[in-house]
């Protein structure tokens, strides 16, 4: 049966706390900090909104039912994402499709963590049954060695350098240095880069994100009722999601992207060349160099060429993480899976500022998350555009 | 090429002793399977008992047929080496204190592919074995070797930190006169043991063999009475932050069934030695053992008991020796559960049968003494817990494992010999 259309459905009054490296404050007070700001930049009061949606890894003991009384909410429509880098594309999907039908009229999309000392490795040790008991008693505190395999492997297969990575990491810190809340305000250059100290072979330092403090938000509603409140806001024209693609894969070379982009294209209407920006999920150079190919932006195995001979940066030939990303903005949890969608709503309806893309109407946001063991397992993406 | 490691410089006392930490302690109950592989140096993966699939992380459904039905087996240990990394930062305190730590993703020729650990001559792209041995925590983990033997090879530091290999470090055998104590104190000096501490109760009863012994090279014979609670104390104020590999093979048997003798002479003097001897020897060295577990080159490692097969399954003939045997066993349990907090090993080794005088009348098989030193050595190698030596021991773990009840009534009428 072919999917129906998002028609109807808009995104509004996008929201980004500015992080923090670390945190004395708890998930409650970022994720509070973020409804706020999204609710203040659309004129609402939180009795206003009807559904309400959360993603977060450092809320324990409490859930997303808790936080609507610590709130003071009464959503008629509650959603939790345990999807880390891939919450963004599926809260969105699912706010979506609940405002459509009418089981909600406005849905608030939270996403955030708080990164107090050594909360981050705490949160590890709990995060997964098989990361339990066959990544950490390997040494695997957090993804980095999983992602030294597929990054060892990608590159014997495909060729791929270090400097290919680089460039990636490089143009992001351009944007980044316009995004005035990115944590990393340092120029990098690609000597930087290629003699930063290793981390887990082939990775070094700068291949790394950075765990912090952050939340982000953003609004969904009927699209009439954005501009009964002259809210800027972009459509939902495609999405896809896929949990556990490739299952047989011996190694992570590939995200479920590369099973479902065609539809994506389909449903939009467009093909990658008519993307204006691109936000993937950048948690390591290669899993994004895996989306440009996954995504149709250039065939399988020539992502390093396509990164040598693509400007990535804000004013370039394809626009990438235009905030910085995570890798210059820093990871704020669960907040990963909601940097590039929020960075793309404020693109899109032309309210980025300091990283404005000029011209800017249709952005594909792509998610990745949870290393569950030795690969991740969530990937989806989105495509908006602009709707003035 | 694994560089061959040093001999440890003389100890320094006033420096600060490496506090031991370990690697992950929380499992699955799934994954257990494991450690309980692991244990006797198995390489084990869940199979579906429904379609046969291979899997790995250990699961609770099979992941192709969804069957629960699921047995740990034997599985081909091989596979090719498809992605390395080193890793040089961990949050983890026990990877930090030992960085850089090479890891690998293995493409089994079973099926699954597995993240494990690395030795260090292992080659990209290159053909694996794979074994599963127990980590610092008592854990089953995998790791990856060259395929092929290369020079050097145990002394990989991440294999040795999975094993508790007598290269350089000091052995205590508590009983210089069983009649295994030179074939033990040989082997341990063979494989590489810097010292070896015997144990000898009254001394001033001569005994044959003494001279040779203490002639050995590295051999020093020490006073140690396993039954007198000063005694133990006493060396192990002396030794006690020395003692590496700790060999309790102080033994008490007399042949007979419950109702030969009408007192409780000899199965008290068996609970003495075998049992409380033990016990003593515990409380004495098992504290230091447990605190210098993470101490350099001859960090303390490993704690073996040299257990009759029969402490499984009582033998009516030698029914309070089993008794004291079963015991023994049951307190092993409990110092291996202290001693892991130090990353220290308790192996059990069952024998069946020696060949010695209070098996004279036996019929064969039985264990020579050299037999026995070298299945200590390689369980020692292996860093295993569970050792079975001899085709008797082996022939009662199997039959205790399909079916302790039939083995209680074969046993009951077969005895020890």
């Amino acid at each position: 049966m072919a999917r129906q259309p998002y028609d109807g459905v808009v995104l509004a009054a996008p929201h980004t706390e500015p992080y923090q490296r670390y945190s004395t404050e708890t998930a409650h007070w970022w994720l509070a900090r973020a409804l706020k700001g999204t609710l203040d930049a659309a004129g609402l009061g939180p009795r206003e909104i009807d559904g309400f949606s959360v993603a977060s890894f450092t809320l324990f003991p409490d859930t997303p039912v808790g936080l609507t009384q610590h709130l003071g909410l009464c959503p008629r429509w509650l959603d939790s994402i345990p999807m880390g880098g891939a919450s963004g594309v599926v809260a969105l999907r699912r706010a979506a499709r609940a405002v459509q039908a009418g089981d909600a009229d406005i849905v608030a999309c939270v996403a955030g963590d708080t990164n107090r000392i050594d909360s981050f490795r705490k949160l590890l040790s709990s995060f997964s049954r098989f990361a339990m008991d066959a990544a950490y008693p390997y040494g695997y505190g957090g993804p980095n060695a999983n992602f030294a395999l597929l990054t060892d492997r990608y590159m014997q297969d495909y060729g791929a350098t270090r400097s290919d990575f680089g460039r990636i990491a490089v143009a992001q810190r351009d944007n980044a240095l316009r995004n005035p809340h990115a944590l990393m305000k340092k120029p990098l250059t690609l000597e930087d880069y290629l003699t930063a100290r290793p981390i887990a072979e082939p990775l070094a330092l700068f291949d790394c994100v950075m765990p912090c403090a952050g939340s982000e938000a953003l609004l969904v509603m009927r699209e009439d009722e954005a501009l009964r409140r002259g809210l800027p806001c972009a459509r939902l024209t495609g999405s896809i999601e896929r949990h556990n693609a490739f299952a047989d894969d011996p190694i992570q070379l590939r995200g479920g992207w590369a099973m479902d982009a065609d539809e994506l294209y389909a449903m939009a209407g467009c093909a990658p060349g008519d993307i204006d920006l691109l936000q993937t999920y950048d948690d390591y150079p290669v899993i994004s160099m895996m989306q440009f190919e996954d995504l149709g932006f250039c065939d399988k195995g020539e992502g390093p060429r396509f990164a040598r001979e693509t400007d990535l940066t804000i004013t370039g030939d394809l626009p990438h993480n235009t905030s910085g990303g995570q890798l210059s903005a820093g990871q704020a949890g669960a907040g990963g899976g909601f940097i590039g969608l929020v960075e793309a709503l404020r693109q899109v309806t032309g309210r980025a500022g300091p990283t404005q893309v000029a011209g800017a109407r249709r952005a594909l946001v792509s998610g990745f998350g949870m290393i569950n063991y030795d690969r991740g397992l969530c990937s989806g993406a989105v495509i908006l555009e602009g709707a003035q | 090429m694994t560089d061959p490691i040093s001999p440890p410089p003389k100890k320094n006392p006033q420096a600060r002793t490496r506090t031991p930490t370990l690697p992950p302690l929380t499992r699955s109950r799934a994954a257990l399977g494991l450690t309980a592989a692991a244990a006797e140096g198995r390489f084990m993966l869940q199979v579906c008992d429904g379609c046969g699939a291979v899997q790995y992380p250990p699961r609770d459904a099979c992941v192709q047929c969804l069957s629960t039905a699921l047995t740990w087996r034997d599985v081909t240990p091989a596979g090719r080496l498809i992605a390395t990394t080193r890793v040089h930062a961990s949050p983890d305190p026990y990877f930090r204190e030992r960085l850089p730590w090479r890891t690998g993703t293995v493409q089994l020729d079973a099926g699954p592919s597995v993240i494990c650990h690395l030795h260090g001559d292992c080659e990209s792209g290159a053909r694996v074995r794979l074994i599963n041995r127990l980590d610092k925590a008592g854990h089953g983990v995998i790791m990856a070797l060259p395929e092929e033997a290369t020079p050097n090879m145990a002394d990989d530091p991440q294999l040795r930190e999975m094993t508790a290999d007598p290269k350089h470090r000091r052995v205590l055998i508590t009983d210089a006169r069983a009649p295994d104590a030179p074939a033990l104190a040989k082997a341990m000096l063979e494989a590489g043991a810097s010292t070896v501490f015997l144990g000898e109760a009254e001394g001033w009863r001569p005994w044959p063999g003494r001279e040779a012994l203490a002639a050995m090279e590295g051999v020093s014979i020490l006073p140690l009475d396993v039954t007198d609670t000063s005694s133990a104390r006493e060396l192990a104020g002396e030794i006690g932050g020395k003692t590496d590999i700790l060999i309790n093979n102080a033994r008490f048997i007399r042949p007979g069934g419950m109702f030969d003798r009408g007192d409780t002479v000899f199965p008290g003097r068996e609970m003495e030695v075998n049992y409380l001897g033990l016990l003593r020897l515990a409380q004495a060295f098992g504290p230091a053992m447990r605190g210098r577990g993470a101490d350099g080159v001859n960090s303390a490692a490993a704690w073996v008991n040299i257990l009759s097969a029969h402490a499984l399954i009582n033998a009516p003939d030698h029914a309070t020796f089993c008794a004291s045997q079963a015991a023994a066993l049951s307190l092993s349990q409990a110092l291996r559960a202290e001693l892991r907090a130090g990353g220290v090993k308790v192996m059990n080794l069952y024998v069946g049968p020696t060949d010695d005088d209070w098996h004279q009348p036996l019929p064969p098989p039985k264990v020579a003494p050299a037999a026995l030193a070298r299945s200590l050595v390689a369980g020692l190698r292996d860093g295993l817990e569970e050792v079975h030596c001899g085709d008797v021991a082996r022939d009662i773990a199997e039959r205790w494992r399909r079916d302790p009840k039939v083995l209680e009534r074969e046993i009951g009428q077969e005895g020890l010999g």
